[in-house]
């Protein structure tokens, strides 16, 4: 073994010692860029497929295959983002799911109840499909690492939530929260866990890290109180919630009322 | 130590490989040169390709094909540098379940030369990048990160020279400002300086003090952003510095039709790739080069 290892480090410093000829040589005649060709190779179904690689990735696939197929519960009816126009039934089980998962947390660190969720729209990035619900269907709905976090707002800014909300037009997904749009499209009656909104009382919303840093333009959340990092991956609360239950409801409430 | 003794195994047979292509052309040293450059961006985490019931992109990418291309490729072509411009983390269960390690351990096996750190490339912290470094055989550049307080520090050099049948290639690494766009717990001390100012250093160490024959930018800065033309881009890059032949991007999902030719400071010419994302494609830019003594009139020839 440490022969090997020594005529290694002989034939190395051989070639170092030619090389450093050589190169010195080159150095002399430099040289010029003359032509630059350029293009793009498109990798679709008619490339061969070298074995060794799906030999050497099979393994890895067949262990998340086996995790990600496990069947968690069952799902009545497909849940789409699509349908509604203030609410969506993908949107309104999340949000619910979300606030019902992170309040133990948060009152089990804090000593407080969690009273708001509001998620984004964007973020739901698959329907959940009526039948088998799985780990996978998890991953496909939230693909993203965002974690759950806690930011204190004053009622205040709870006010201006609902009308961010308006204004954007997005059915972002929400709990503990109900509100009327006017036909003036003015917000009225906000009342947080069927309490009327008090301005100067503070209130704990959950949300993903994404979004308390502004993200989808949500700026309300930039003059918190206070921001509390669950360390609990949204996804993570999904497969929880999966896990918790056998048949997925159907969420029901009216959260936003759009007067005529 | 075992990282350390394969850095030197794999420097040393980089340069036998050298040797190879320097010998063949002693005997021929009017003969014109060719370097292969091949290049992705931004593939998070695709190893498989995306099945033919794909909405979007049916039958595209996979690791297995991409291979079997550039195994193809380096049959052909004596001197083949493959590079990725960040973002190989992120986007699959494969990322989610095994921290980068396949795709990692995937690219040694093709035999990727460099690439540079990407915003995703951070989803696991600075701790989760060096943590799978050791699956990998090749290295990572970035000029513009300062790592001196991280755990990174010592493990990404600003650029790298690679001598390819005596073409001497500078490549260095360029990353985009990761304040509002990664978790500050995940990039922690992680310093970001001016990419534009360092890629002017940059070049002109590799062009005029290190003499290369090509000087490539590997970046993940974005190609270019219509609603704010000012935001720091693979774009300005090419503008506001000189030297460089090529910039690689990435950050953007870019799907360009071919390679984009900008001018530079001093007018010269400079090329800018990017090739979208989810290694659905490979870009390929061969430059053949000359030396001074046989090129009578400037100017490069582009063919794209």
């Amino acid at each position: 073994m440490v022969n090997v290892k020594k005529s290694v480090t002989v034939l190395k410093h051989f070639v170092l010692i030619l090389t450093l000829l050589v190169s010195g040589n080159y150095c002399a005649a430099q040289l010029v860029v003359t032509k630059i060709e350029g293009k793009q190779i498109n990798i679709n179904e008619k490339a061969a497929t070298v074995q060794k690689y799906d030999d050497f990735i099979a393994p890895y696939r067949t262990r998340i295959d086996a995790d990600l197929d496990n069947v968690l519960a069952t799902c009545p009816e497909t849940l789409d983002k699509s349908t509604g126009q203030w609410q969506t039934p993908i949107g309104d089980l999340l949000a619910n799911v979300t606030l019902a998962k992170t309040t133990p947390v948060f009152r089990k660190r804090e000593g407080k109840e969690i009273d708001i969720c509001i998620l984004n729209h964007g973020g739901i990035r698959a329907i959940l499909p009526k039948g088998n619900v799985t780990t996978r269907t998890a991953f496909e709905i939230m693909p993203f690492e965002n974690t759950t976090v806690v930011v204190a707002l004053k009622g205040e800014k709870i006010v201006e939530l609902t009308n961010y909300f308006v204004k954007e037009k997005k059915p972002h997904p929400l709990a503990g929260i109900t509100f009327t749009i006017t036909a003036a499209n003015e917000v009225k009656d906000i009342r947080v866990k069927n309490q009327p909104l008090i301005l100067d009382k503070t209130y704990y919303v959950v949300t993903s890290d994404y979004l308390s840093n502004g993200g989808d333009n949500m700026t309300f959340f930039k003059d918190s109180i206070k921001v509390y990092d669950l360390e609990y991956k949204l996804r993570n609360v999904l497969i929880d919630y999966f896990k918790d239950v056998d048949t997925i409801p159907v969420v029901q409430e009216v959260k936003v009322t759009q007067e005529k | 130590m075992k990282r350390r003794y394969f850095i030197q195994k794999t420097a040393a047979s980089s340069t036998l490989l050298t040797l190879g292509g320097l010998s063949l052309s002693s005997f021929t040293t009017e003969e014109v040169r060719k370097v292969t450059i091949l290049h992705t961006n931004d593939v998070h985490s695709h190893i498989d390709p995306f099945p033919a019931t794909d909405p979007k992109n049916p039958n595209q990418g996979g690791v297995a094909r991409r291979a079997a291309i550039i195994e193809q490729i380096r049959k052909e072509e004596a001197n083949v540098l493959l590079l990725d411009a960040g973002d190989i983390f992120q986007g699959t269960p494969y990322f989610n379940y095994y921290g980068g390690e396949l795709e990692m351990k995937l690219m040694s096996m093709m035999k990727y030369d460099l690439a540079t750190i990407g915003n995703h490339d951070f989803d696991n912290g600075v701790e989760g990048l060096l943590a799978q470094m050791p699956h990998a055989n090749f290295e990572f550049v970035n000029a513009n990160y300062n790592f001196m307080n991280t755990v990174l520090y010592t493990h990404v050099e600003p650029y790298k020279i690679f001598n390819k049948g005596g073409i001497k290639i500078g490549v260095f690494g360029l990353g985009i400002e990761l304040q509002g766009l990664v978790d500050k717990k995940l990039y922690r001390e992680t310093k970001y300086n001016d990419p534009i100012e360092i890629a002017q250093d940059m070049s002109r160490i590799l062009k005029e003090e290190k003499k290369c024959d090509i000087v490539i930018c590997l970046s993940h800065l974005g190609f270019n952003y219509k609603n704010d033309p000012d935001k720091v881009s693979d774009i300005n890059v090419a503008r506001k510095t000189k030297n460089i032949d090529l910039i690689i991007g990435g950050h953007t999902h870019t799907f360009l039709d071919k390679p984009v030719i900008e001018k530079n400071i001093d007018g010269n010419e400079v090329l800018v790739n990017q090739v979208g994302c989810y290694g659905i494609n490979m870009g390929r830019i061969d430059f053949y080069l000359d030396s001074k003594n046989n090129v009578t009139s400037g100017g490069k020839k582009i063919i794209i």
